[in-house]
């Protein structure tokens, strides 16, 4: 029975079919609008910003001045507002729900960070003006450099690296230096990489000239020693290791490892991606590591946004700290000054990374994160993030394979897709719906030596609360896809702004831009 | 630690649910030698509040471009940024999501990187830009490996009107897989000099336009001879409105276009983050390094977008990838984006045009004095002077009386014999009273 207000609105809902359903007539749903491109609204003479009149038309500038058309469309400032903001309630983000994409480290990004990146002393500085006036930029420059190294119980630090793969770069950079000044550059070729490393290890190697050896796995997850000792000799310049690697499992043979390379005359490059699981309990330097970089944007919080930018600084080892590239801070006493270039007492630095001093903004961000948390603090988050994964793991197994079962995982539970045997789902199917329950899927098909992977990283920054209900939507699933609840899965998603995308046909015949409709005389290129 | 949500009983249950005695039991694969007992000598977990305290110091011992007079450039300039575009990337669903792997749930940052896309495209004057690398310096040394691997030729003949500092991060990369670079020695009217140097091995010429002494050029005749030998122009542009104004690197023959795009959108941030921008001809499309979005439809017919072409990437393609780039500077690609849809073409003219005469002023003020000499000819928004005194030590005493006059050429480069030589940029936000004081502040150190 309806219920009225006094003007005869009613105010409970209608008793209806719960599952009528029918498309919208606009392509809208509710609060996610169907948002056209920018260069498909009415805004070519359009600007949302007021700028004085020019005065003059450049004419001292003759036939170097543009002509023709740019194709650039205009929107007026709510215009623009709306567009950006309908764009992004079709994101996915951390601050909605935990998003645990395994080796990506997507923890909460706290707000005091880009607070304290925005302060005109630090967003508001020009990288070339007089170092008497950025003294502060400096300090905070030295200042992390002292926890980076501090945390890692390493000599130096290369701040200049804009992400974990440029830092990989600057720590090879920084390794072949070091062959070079002993004169066995040209006999060291190699660099020994497990089958479970980053796509980015073994495309950084080859960028700087190396052949790419990998090495193989061990039955528990690790990398197998007796391999690796095999193929260690003069010509292999390095090592690049992931500890803990990337199925989630610290190295135990690490100092054996270590030692290997060093014995071999190699030097031992570690992938920071994953210090997130031992930042105040484990300091690479005590297991032998060379370099390492250090990703800014997972283990020290500062945000992901949409891909980057990242920050890579990489910590380095007595050995290869003469070989750090250009710039870096010095403190003489009197105050704070940079080292620009290659020269005088720096002239073994193998050069230089960028433009400037790298990522002014992320130091800001992760220093502030450090700061924070203090040393008792970061040493908490490895021990929750470790937690975590292995609560998630412990809750899931008996459903889900875990693709080691045996002892703890450390900061990412790994499953591999056998038992998905015989429902028809795939892990992509998986990864899917759970799209459709709400929830960012895993790190998928990765590491390779995993078949069907699934990798999991909570980070400590989820709740127990929020843990528990991602374990029940993934336990509902997987006992959806065991009972013959194919459908579910193989045309998921059903609730997302978009159904599953055909990247097949995006990659045949690529369309990268948008182009003006065949007829119309709006201007593009 | 207010941002760790365990509670002492959660981690007990949780620890009791995976059936272990403590924490230590989960790091049990640690070789007992290098475990750690107690915490690393650093300070304690501290609150907001004197977080703030110790940054804000340090914040407040740095001149702030906007405090002062300022006329700085070579490779960053200072614009106005509208409002809407900080409080827009600051959106959780923009700041705190990832590259788009899952192109279901992140449809948002995958259509602003399309519409980024164009725009640099149109910006540039290429038929296609792909979605940012780190910064214009790191464009240029990709730049610089993707014509090898295109013309399969090894070397790369340079103009000394290159930023040094790009030239430094190119030949830093690029010698290390062996590829030749031949330098040309700086000057202010550099860039045709290249044109002499190009041979049968050359790979790519790489032009700076305006470049670093601010001379803006036509490079068209640099892009026939470099075609008419086989080789790829390469233009690199570190202002990026100054596309607003001149001729685009496409239009004037560019095979490649390496460009620094922070002007738009982004803050000075004393170098970085700042966002690579790369642009190339179709036809190359599949030799192009990093991150690339493009159209397709999803189940239901609807168009979408997704990242596509990855069997270029690293993460597919491993060392056989086109680059080794991942993460690249995705929030820095949005700033972009925003700033320049609400510029729109009209806006960005207009912005550009503003940024010409403001230079012009400037040059027209100093040009004035006793001992300056002004070098550059044909500009956009930055110039570059003679002092008949070392410019380091002239821009010092100026920053002892609160103007930031600019960037020494000698900071770049020390070793070129130029420590005389300073470079002087002007933009919208630079008004005549900056001009008057900088005038006056000259004539007294001179």
């Amino acid at each position: 029975m309806s219920t009225m207000n006094t003007v005869g609105r009613p105010t409970t809902p209608n008793a209806v079919d719960h599952d009528y359903k029918h498309p919208t007539l606009t392509g809208g749903r509710g609060l996610l609008q169907d948002e056209h491109l920018i260069f498909e609204s009415d805004g070519w003479g359009k600007t949302g910003v007021d700028l004085p009149e020019p005065k003059g038309d450049a004419s001292d500038l003759g036939d170097l001045v543009r002509r023709d058309p740019i194709g650039l469309p205009g929107l007026s400032e709510p215009e623009a507002m709306r567009h950006y903001v309908r764009l992004s309630q079709k994101n996915h983000a951390i601050d909605l729900a935990i998003y645990p994409l395994g080796s990506c480290t997507m923890k909460h990004n706290p707000r005091l960070n880009e607070k304290m990146a925005r302060l005109p002393g630090f967003s508001d500085i020009h990288p070339l003006q007089p170092q008497s006036t950025v003294q502060g930029a400096l300090e905070l420059m030295d200042q992390l450099a002292h926890w980076l190294k501090t945390l890692t119980g390493m000599p130096a630090v290369a701040l200049s690296p804009k992400a974990g793969a440029h830092g990989e770069l600057c720590g090879l950079m920084a390794i072949r230096a070091a062959h070079e000044a002993k004169g066995e550059h040209a006999q060291r070729r190699k660099v020994l990489v497990p089958t479970s490393a980053h796509g980015t290890n073994p495309a950084t190697a080859a960028f700087v000239g190396y052949t790419v050896v990998e090495v193989a796995q061990t039955e528990d997850g690790r990398v197998d020693v007796a391999d690796l000792a095999s193929k260690l000799g003069p010509d292999v310049a390095a090592i690049m290791v992931t500890n803990p690697n990337t199925c989630g499992l610290f190295e135990r043979d690490i100092l054996e490892i270590s030692r290997l390379t060093h014995e071999a005359g190699a030097y031992f490059y570690c992938d920071g991606a994953n210090f997130n699981a031992i930042v105040g309990r484990v300091r690479p330097g005590d297991l032998g590591v060379d370099a390492m970089h250090i990703n800014l944007h997972k283990t020290f919080s500062t945000p992901h946004g949409g891909g980057g930018p990242g920050a890579g600084p990489v910590v380095l080892s007595e050995a290869l700290a003469p070989f750090a590239p250009a710039p870096w801070v010095v403190s003489d006493g009197e105050g704070f000054r940079l080292e620009e270039f290659a020269e005088g007492e720096a002239t073994q630095a193998f050069g230089r990374l960028c433009a400037f001093h790298g990522q002014m903004g992320m130091y800001v961000r992760a220093l502030s994160y450090m700061m924070s948390h203090g040393s008792d603090g970061l040493r908490q988050v490895a021990e929750d993030a470790v937690l975590n994964a292995n609560y998630v793991k412990a809750r899931l197994q008996d459903l889900m394979s875990p693709a080691f079962p045996e002892g703890p995982c450390m900061h990412e539970a790994l499953f591999d897709d056998e038992w998905l045997k015989g429902t028809e789902v795939t892990t992509l199917d998986f990864a899917k719906a759970m799209i459709d329950e709400g929830f960012h899927p895993m790190t998928m098909y990765f590491p390779l030596v995993v078949h069907g992977a699934m990798l999991i990283e909570p980070t400590e920054t989820e709740s127990k609360q929020e843990l528990d209900r991602f374990i029940e939507a993934m336990r509902a699933l997987a006992q959806a896809a065991k009972a013959g609840d194919v459908e579910r899965f193989k045309g998921a998603p059903f609730h997302a702004p978009l159904r599953r995308l055909d990247e097949t046909r995006a990659a045949r015949s690529p369309v990268l831009r948008w182009t003006a409709p065949e007829g119309s005389n709006i201007a593009a290129e | 630690m207010r941002y760790l949500p365990l509670t002492p009983d959660d981690r007990s249950a949780m620890l009791a649910a995976i059936g272990a005695k403590s924490i230590d039991d989960l790091f049990v694969d640690v070789p007992a030698a290098a475990r750690r007992e107690g915490f690393v000598d650093l300070p304690r977990v501290a609150g907001e509040l004197e977080v703030e305290r110790a940054l804000g110091a340090m914040a407040g011992k740095n001149v702030a471009a906007g405090s002062v007079p300022f006329f700085c450039g070579a490779g960053a300039y200072k614009h106005h940024v509208p409002a809407t575009v900080d409080h827009v990337i600051q959106r959780s669903e923009f700041l705190t999501s990832y590259t788009p792997y899952q192109p279901e749930i992140a449809q948002g940052t995958l259509q602003y990187l399309y519409e980024f896309q164009t725009q640099v495209a149109n910006l540039t004057g290429m038929p296609v830009a792909n979605a940012s690398l780190y910064d214009g310096s790191t464009a240029m040394a990709e730049g610089v490996l993707m014509a090898t691997r295109v013309t399969r030729r090894n070397k790369a003949v340079i103009s000394g009107g290159v930023h040094p500092h790009y030239v430094a991060a190119t030949e830093t990369v690029v010698h290390a897989v062996g590829v030749e670079t031949q330098v040309l020695s700086a000057a202010v009217d550099a860039e045709a000099e290249v044109i002499g140097q190009i041979g049968p091995d050359t790979a790519c010429v790489v032009v700076q336009t305006p470049n670093v002494f601010g001379t803006a050029t036509d490079v068209t005749k640099i892009a026939e001879a470099a075609h008419a030998a086989g080789a790829l122009l390469i233009v690199v542009v570190t202002e990026a409105v100054s596309m607003g104004l001149l001729k685009s690197p496409g239009e004037m023959g560019a095979d490649i276009v390496a460009a620094e795009g922070q002007s738009i959108g982004n803050a000075l941030n004393f170098g970085g983050p700042y966002v690579g921008l790369f642009a190339t001809r179709e036809k190359l499309i599949r030799q192009m390094p990093g991150r690339l979005t493009g159209e397709t439809v999803d189940a239901d017919g609807e168009r979408g977008f997704v990242l596509t072409l990855s069997t270029r990437e690293q993460h597919i393609r491993r060392d056989k990838a086109t680059s080794n780039i991942c993460t690249n500077s995705g929030l820095c690609t949005l700033a972009f984006t925003i700033h320049m849809s609400l510029l729109g073409e009209t806006g960005l003219r207009r912005l550009a045009l503003l940024n010409h005469e403001a230079a012009v002023k400037t040059r027209d003020a100093l040009a004035t004095l006793p001992g300056v000499e002004v070098l550059t000819p044909r500009f956009f928004n930055e110039f570059a002077v003679r002092l008949p005194k070392p410019a380091t030590e002239v821009v010092e005493r100026l920053a002892e009386r609160r103007i930031l006059a600019g960037v020494p050429y000698g900071r770049l480069a020390p070793s070129a014999g130029m420590d005389d030589v300073l470079l002087v940029a002007a933009t919208e936000i630079t008004t005549d009273a900056d001009i008057a004081a900088l005038k006056s502040a000259l004539a007294e150190v001179l």
